[in-house]
């Protein structure tokens, strides 16, 4: 239980019982985790292993029940919350990539993206400037003006990766973000998330169970009953 | 910041204005519902008008002509007349009858006839065509809403009447256009009896030997004389002179007459508060269950449409949306329902009033009110929207 100056995201003696008495789950016991900027970490596990429940910690939508949580350089976590407004700290801080896309199918491309700039006070063109510079960088600027609707499942899934980025967090959960994908795909996304990693130097952390995409980090935390062990990966690059 | 509302609702442009349609059309119904009330009252109004009376002179405990039957003597205008502050007095008929024309195949027209004297007040005012009666007997005046033409032949009890003038919005209490006829004719029909009725009568008198006397010659004509003749009337109007107040002079007639005097402020209070109150209560239940069931409906469109966005709205709130931000969003879909609705239903309710076969008035004081009950209803039924919304849990968006 050490609090870092490091950047990126650190995660010492963390522990979540959910309900109290004969039907309490120890859902996490005792994990520890180092994300470093620009890095991609798995999260591994079976059903079951408690992969969810670090993530919404991590999310700041559950309270940990014990230990503690930094996140670039800033303590958020110590026995309790030391942030006082949780919904401008995943707002501004934290990016969220789903199994699904989830998507606002009533905002168009550009504005799914700049909502969440908009959301945090900028001005419309500033947030939709920002917003077309992650669509270029995710090879989708073409489709800036399209409805959601319009787009196929791999540029929605880019999209919904663009706007994780949007308010340069210092990490990205992403819950999933392959399952739906074949192999091609999956590899695809895996390098885009690689490839954005590196260039907005965010720490990023992937749950997955998805053996095609496992062999791509370089370093996995297993995690079983709420226990992690971490374990180097293979780091194979993606073509 | 963009209006997440309304990206919303120009997203799914087609949804709402459909059920903005659906809406507007109940809305429309609310509206001319209280135009149908608007209606009345100005028809009661109009009728008061039109009159061109000060007072109302009645059958005394009556409060007649209109709410209620009166009948007066048709000299009594003549003492009423001496009475000072009195510029005018004349006697008027009222009678709510079938009127056939005969002119229009024999169609029949529920119609208030009144009898009038030219000249005096009970005369129409106005003719939007043809002229004043100038024959004493068997020429009429009609409201246009008799569907009669100058020229045609209306038939009234036993007599053909030319209609050599035309009214428009004269309409009784009820909403049944008027036929105006000489006072004498319309007393006539009032209490014409036919024929077989007066052979009846005359045999009934002479049978009776203290009316026929041979020893008093031409007793039992005077008799059958004064029963086949009619000397009643049901109101007397009145205009008083200029500078007297009105009721003054409805004082000294209650006094000095034993009849009943009603100036225009008793008289509407009359029509309206009491001969429609009742119309006036149905109408008001109906406005009620209609406020409700529009309440109900945007409630439930508003309601369904959130839980088809649950995920989207875990979403927002995942990535830092404000619950006001989330709340203000189905509120203002909620309100821009019932624009698109209030919108059409005002435009409904215009087009279709005037096919309506009594007055509608729509008051725009009333489109104003209307507008902000709805928007009031909309905001009150989007709250169980908003508070479904307001119960997702941001955890929601990351899968279980
Ligand atoms: N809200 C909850 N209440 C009680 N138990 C829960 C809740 N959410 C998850 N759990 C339990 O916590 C454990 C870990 O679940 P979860 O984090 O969803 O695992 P994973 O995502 O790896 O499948 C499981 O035993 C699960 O049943
Ligand atoms: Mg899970």
């Amino acid at each position: 239980m050490t609090a870092t100056t490091d950047t990126g995201i650190h995660i010492a003696g963390l522990s979540k019982r959910y309900g109290a008495g004969d039907t309490a789950v120890d859902a996490l016991k005792d994990v520890n985790m180092s994300v470093t900027p620009g890095e991609v970490i798995g999260l591994v596990g079976p059903s079951g292993s408690g992969k969810t429940t670090l993530l919404k910690c991590l999310g700041a939508v559950i309270e940990p029940t014990r230990g503690q949580m930094t996140l670039g350089g800033e303590v958020i976590y110590d026995q309790g919350w030391k942030i006082p407004d949780l919904r401008t700290l995943r707002r501004d801080r934290i990016g969220f990539v789903f199994q699904a896309p989830y998507l606002i199918p009533f905002l168009d491309v550009t504005d799914n993206v700049a909502l969440l700039p908009m959301l945090a006070g900028r001005p419309n063109g500033e947030s939709r400037a920002r917003a077309l510079e992650l669509l270029q960088a995710l090879d989708v600027a073409h489709r800036a003006r399209a409805q959601v609707s319009e787009l196929s499942g791999g540029e929605q899934q880019r999209v919904s990766i663009a706007r994780a980025l949007a308010n340069q967090p210092p990490v990205i959960l992403a819950d999933e973000p392959t399952a739906p994908l074949d192999s091609e795909r999956a590899l695809a996304v895996m390098r885009i998330l690689n490839q954005m990693a590196r260039q907005y130097q965010t720490a990023i952390i992937v749950v997955t169970h998805d053996e095609k995409i496992i062999p791509t980090f370089k370093r996995i935390y297993h995690i079983r009953d709420g226990r992690t062990v971490e374990e180097a990966g293979e780091g194979r690059e993606i073509e | 910041m963009i209006s997440l509302a309304g990206r919303d609702i120009l997203h799914s442009w087609g949804k709402f204005v459909l059920t903005g349609f659906g809406l507007g059309l109940l809305i429309g119904v609310t509206l001319t519902m209280a135009g149908v009330y608007r209606g009345m009252v100005d028809d009661a109004k109009v009728l008061l008008t039109n009159s061109g009376a000060d007072l109302w002179v009645v059958q005394k405990d009556t409060q007649g002509p209109y709410a209620e039957s009166s009948s007066i003597k048709d000299d009594v205008y003549r003492q009423i007349l001496g009475l000072s502050g009195v510029a005018q007095a004349a006697n008027v008929t009222y009678l709510t009858m079938q009127v056939r024309n005969a002119s229009r195949g024999g169609r029949e027209e529920r119609t208030m006839v009144v009898g009038f004297e030219p000249g005096q007040p009970g005369e129409p005012g106005y003719l939007m065509a043809g002229r004043r009666l100038v024959r004493s007997h068997y020429e009429a005046i009609a409201d246009i809403g008799t569907g009669a033409r100058l020229g045609d032949r209306l038939t009234i009890r036993r007599h053909e009447y030319e209609v050599v003038g035309l009214t428009r919005r004269m309409v009784s209490s009820g909403g049944d256009p008027m036929v105006f006829i000489p006072l004498k004719d319309a007393q006539e029909a009032q209490f014409l009896k036919d024929n077989d009725a007066v052979i009846a009568d005359r045999a009934r008198t002479a049978a009776n030997p203290a009316l026929n006397r041979p020893s008093v010659p031409g007793l039992l004509e005077a008799i059958n004389a004064s029963q086949s003749s009619n000397r009643n009337v049901n109101a007397v109007l009145v205009r008083v002179a200029d500078g007297i107040a009105a009721e003054s002079v409805a004082r000294d007639i209650r006094r000095w007459k034993h009849l009943e005097a009603f100036t225009r402020a008793q008289m509407e209070d009359i029509l309206i508060a009491k001969l429609i109150a009742t119309a006036a209560k149905q109408i008001g239940m109906f406005l009620a269950i209609l406020v409700i069931v529009s309440a109900a409906i945007v409630a439930f469109i508003i309601y369904t449409m959130t839980l088809g966005k649950i995920r989207e709205i875990a979403v927002l709130k995942l990535i830092g949306t404000r619950n006001r931000t989330i709340a203000s969003m189905i509120l203002q879909q909620a309100m821009g329902l019932g624009l698109i609705g209030f919108v059409v239903g005002k435009i409904a309710a215009t087009v279709w009033a005037p096919a309506f076969p009594k007055f509608v008035l729509l008051e725009p004081a009333d489109a104003i009110s209307g507008f902000m009950i709805v928007m009031v209803v909309c905001a009150l039924a989007s709250t169980l929207a908003i508070r479904a919304a307001l119960k997702v849990d941001p955890a929601e968006a990351i899968g279980g």
